[in-house]
């Protein structure tokens, strides 16, 4: 029963509000650098538009969707009013506030950074701030979300908390750790010299508390997927899932596995050892563990849905699937993005065949593939399943909704493919134009037009999901039948203490963080010959 | 579930999941600190301590044994800029820069701005001014006639200088130079010739440290410091960036770029 749809209708209305604007940025950006378009004369306003998507994108639209979804799993999942829904406002009201402080700086170009930060460039302050305002909201919604569950058990002791509330707080206890990394970052290193209390920066230091934060948010961002995989899609398509004990066990190798491995990102930094690169490598690799749970999981629990159908044989229950349900769809695409992405990341985290893409294009087709396909589209998916119940209203687009789907995913297929292949052929990511007349780089123009095309589909795609959604709040009142998470093979009546509570968990994320950053940072730390100066960003002088 | 303890060695999760993490990083560990390293020919690497510091990052003296740089056959500049460099000057400090510049003022204008081909300093980024005096006087930047106009100041008259010229009103106020009438090589550089545009460092788009303002500076000079740069015969530029880049210069963008920036 949700009690607090005002709630959560405001964090995930502003957060496809926002996406919605930082996707038209996205697309001018790819325009403007691929050969249809003439250099731009003032290469600052891509810049500022880079930030200003990446910054929208990566830390406020996840996070907002992460927070409305959990709210509305607290009260689904453990059937009890959400205790905090003042807090919780103040933690919205915090990002709202966040975001437009630092907006505006990079809308005067003030704070052309990038959202990867990159010291020692520095930009306004307001920008950083701003930021930390988003992130200590999130932090609101991280502790409600510990004291919601915990209100559960000691309200229901000995019984299993349900798989969508520990999947939930899996990613908020996940959240609250690696963003200390950028939090540390931003606090100690560039506000002070955003501030001007201090002129130089320790960049090897900021890089390596930023890949504390840089590689797991992506895990942050995948945990709402990942909970629609298990709790929604299974139920939304007529099946069972297949095991719940595989699930806990997949959101509990996420919490340890997610952190330790963010060095995978320096592995042309100088300013780390290759031993810890390599540790790190491994441990990268060990986030397919699971990965492929969860592929396997999904999978059989999808051929339950089949067979159940009356699909037969071994490959020819896949006629019996219900194809028509954006949700299977949304499923399927979500698995064909997360696989070849997958496969692309398996390259990035070697730390060997990670030189021949290193900080070329192919890095930015790659996270668009994971994160703007695989992820965003079961972002999309969740918000078909709750919107009915959050506005009383049906949801009757389903041909729109499937339309909607099938461009997201030729979209981002057509974006992302060309862009990986750019890669390849080493065209640097993040450059505002490009010499396609050159005969040395003339062949990889085509491949930015392709792009540009699948950024244009994706555009459409995006304004038809908005579209879909506003119908829907005009659409004939009704009284949706009670919400419901996918329901286990076998439902679990008790389970083993380590997956009912995250203490193991969150004590190994520790530990290992412990043991893979503790001494490049301290070494890092004390060298005095690391501070270089502040290079500010849009100071007129 | 009820009555289990976490954190035991009869609790089979817990062996499991903290055993297998430790496994996997005694393993890594392993790889990637005695292993590998071992593997390398580097004498650094030789040895199990040296292998583990090496692959941990420790600092190593990596050149030690190697012969000392060659000296520079003619003086280079041994100014270190910093962004915020005289970004804050007293206003005794201006005035007293004011006085100094009496003795500037024949060629230099006696506001900064002259006719006479010699760049206007009104305005100029003060370690922009500040750094080509030093240069003058250790001789990384050779000119007949400012050698012996530097050779008696002390660093904070050429601090002073510095800030004096930079508190003098600009002789052109236009700030944006991407616009269509700027040269593409002021705008946008020739990026598969590694010319950044003019604008990038020299104020207009952004500015750079150390990168003069060059509105309104004669035509004359521009063109003879970009010719001077492409040649090699002026040699004061941070990391060689001004030599790379008009060596790189058509004739013509030369003439383009100098043109422009005399004309705002």
């Amino acid at each position: 029963m949700l009690t607090h749809k005002r709630l959560i209708l405001a964090h995930f209305w502003l957060a496809f509000a926002v996406f919605g604007l930082a996707i038209l940025l996205g697309e001018w950006q790819m325009y403007i650098r691929s050969p249809l378009h003439a250099w731009l004369r003032n290469p600052d306003l891509y810049y500022r538009s880079v930030t200003a998507h990446g910054t929208v994108m990566g830390y406020v639209f996840p996070t907002l969707i992460a927070m409305g979804f959990g709210y509305a799993i607290t009260e689904l999942a453990l059937k009890q009013s959400l205790i905090g829904v003042k807090w919780a406002w103040a933690g919205f009201w915090l990002i709202v506030v966040g975001s437009i402080t630092a907006v505006i700086p990079v809308a005067m170009g003030l704070s052309s950074v990038l959202y990867t930060f990159y010291p020692p460039m520095i930009g306004n302050a307001f920008y950083y701030i701003g930021v930390v305002l988003v992130v200590v909201g999130s932090w609101i919604w991280v502790a409600l979300m510990g004291i919601n569950m915990n209100a559960w058990k000691r309200a229901n002791p000995g019984r299993a908390v349900p798989l969508a509330m520990f999947a939930n707080v899996a990613g908020s206890y996940l959240w609250a750790w690696t963003a200390v990394g950028a939090a540390l970052e931003l606090l100690f290193q560039i506000l002070p010299a955003a501030l001007g209390w201090t002129t130089t920066i320790n960049a090897g230091l900021s890089r390596v508390l930023f890949s504390w934060t840089l590689h797991a948010i992506v895990y942050f961002w995948l945990m709402p997927a990942y909970i629609a995989f298990y709790t929604i899609v299974p139920r939304a398509i007529g099946g069972r899932l297949y095991s719940d004990t595989m699930a806990r066990i997949a959101f509990a190798m996420f919490l340890v596995f997610a952190m330790p491995i963010g060095i995978h990102h320096l592995f042309a930094d100088p300013e780390v050892g290759s031993g810890f690169k390599f540790v790190h490598s491994v441990f990268t690799a060990m986030v397919s563990a699971p990965t492929l749970l969860t592929v396997f999981t999904i999978c059989a629990s999808v051929e339950i849905a089949a067979r159940l159908r009356g699909g037969k044989g071994a490959f020819g229950w896949l006629k019996a699937l219900p194809w028509d349900n954006p949700q299977m769809l949304a499923l399927a695409f979500s698995f064909v993005m997360l696989g070849f992405g997958g496969a692309g990341g398996l390259i990035n985290m070697s730390y060997q065949l990670d030189a021949t893409i290193h900080n070329t294009q192919w890095i930015t087709g790659h996270f668009h593939l994971i994160f703007a396909g695989a992820i965003v589209i079961m972002y999309f998916a969740i918000a078909y399943d709750l919107w009915p119940h959050l506005t009383g209203r049906a949801m009757n687009d389903l041909r729109l909704m499937r339309t909607q789907l099938w461009l997201w995913f030729i979209g981002m297929i057509v974006l992302t493919f060309p862009w990986h292949y750019a890669g390849i052929l080493g065209m640097p990511r993040r450059m505002a134009y490009y010499d396609y007349s050159n005969p040395g780089i003339a062949s990889q123009a085509s491949t930015v037009i392709l792009s540009v095309i699948g950024g244009a589909i994706l555009v459409i795609s995006a304004m038809l999901f908005i579209t879909i959604l506003v119908r829907n709040h005009r659409a004939p009142r009704v009284t949706p039948a009670p919400f419901s998470f996918s329901q286990a093979v076998h439902e679990p009546e008790s389970v083993p203490v380590a997956l009912n509570g995250f203490g193991l968990w969150v004590g190994l994320m520790i530990a290992l963080t412990v043991t893979n950053y503790g001494y490049p940072i301290a070494q890092i730390i004390t060298q005095q010959h690391a501070q270089v100066p502040a290079i500010y960003i849009g100071a007129k002088r | 579930m009820n009555g289990q303890r976490l954190v035991s060695w009869r609790n089979p999760w817990f062996v499991a999941s903290v055993g297998g993490t430790f496994a996997v990083l005694v393993f890594s560990a392993f790889v990637g600190f005695v292993w590998l390293p071992s593997a390398q020919d580097d004498e650094l690497f030789k040895g199990l301590l040296n292998a583990i510091c090496s692959a941990a990052g420790v600092p190593r003296s990596w050149l030690a044994n190697a012969s000392p740089p060659v000296p520079p056959s003619s003086p280079v500049s041994n100014v270190a800029l910093t962004p915020t460099m005289l970004s804050k000057p007293s206003d005794a400090s201006t005035g007293r820069g004011a006085t100094l510049a009496l003795r500037c003022t024949m060629c230099h204008g006696a506001r900064g701005v002259s006719a006479a081909n010699t760049p206007n300093l009104a305005g100029q980024y003060a370690p922009s001014v500040y750094k080509e005096l030093r240069d003058f006087q250790n001789g990384a930047r050779v000119s007949a006639i400012m050698a012996p106009m530097v050779v008696g100041l002390s660093d904070q008259d050429m601090r002073d200088l510095a800030a004096y010229y930079a508190f003098l009103p600009r002789l052109s106020v236009k700030t944006s130079h991407g616009n269509a009438e700027a040269p593409d090589v002021v705008a946008t550089g020739a990026p598969m010739r590694n010319i950044a545009p003019c604008a990038s460092c020299h104020g207009g788009l952004t500015d750079k440290v150390g990168a003069p303002w060059l509105n309104g500076q004669p035509l004359t000079y521009l063109t003879s410091q970009l010719n001077a740069f492409a040649t090699g015969k002026r040699r004061n530029d941070i990391s060689e960036q001004m030599r790379n880049v008009a060596r790189q210069m058509t004739p013509n963008e030369i003439d383009e770029a100098a043109k422009y920036y005399a004309a705002q």
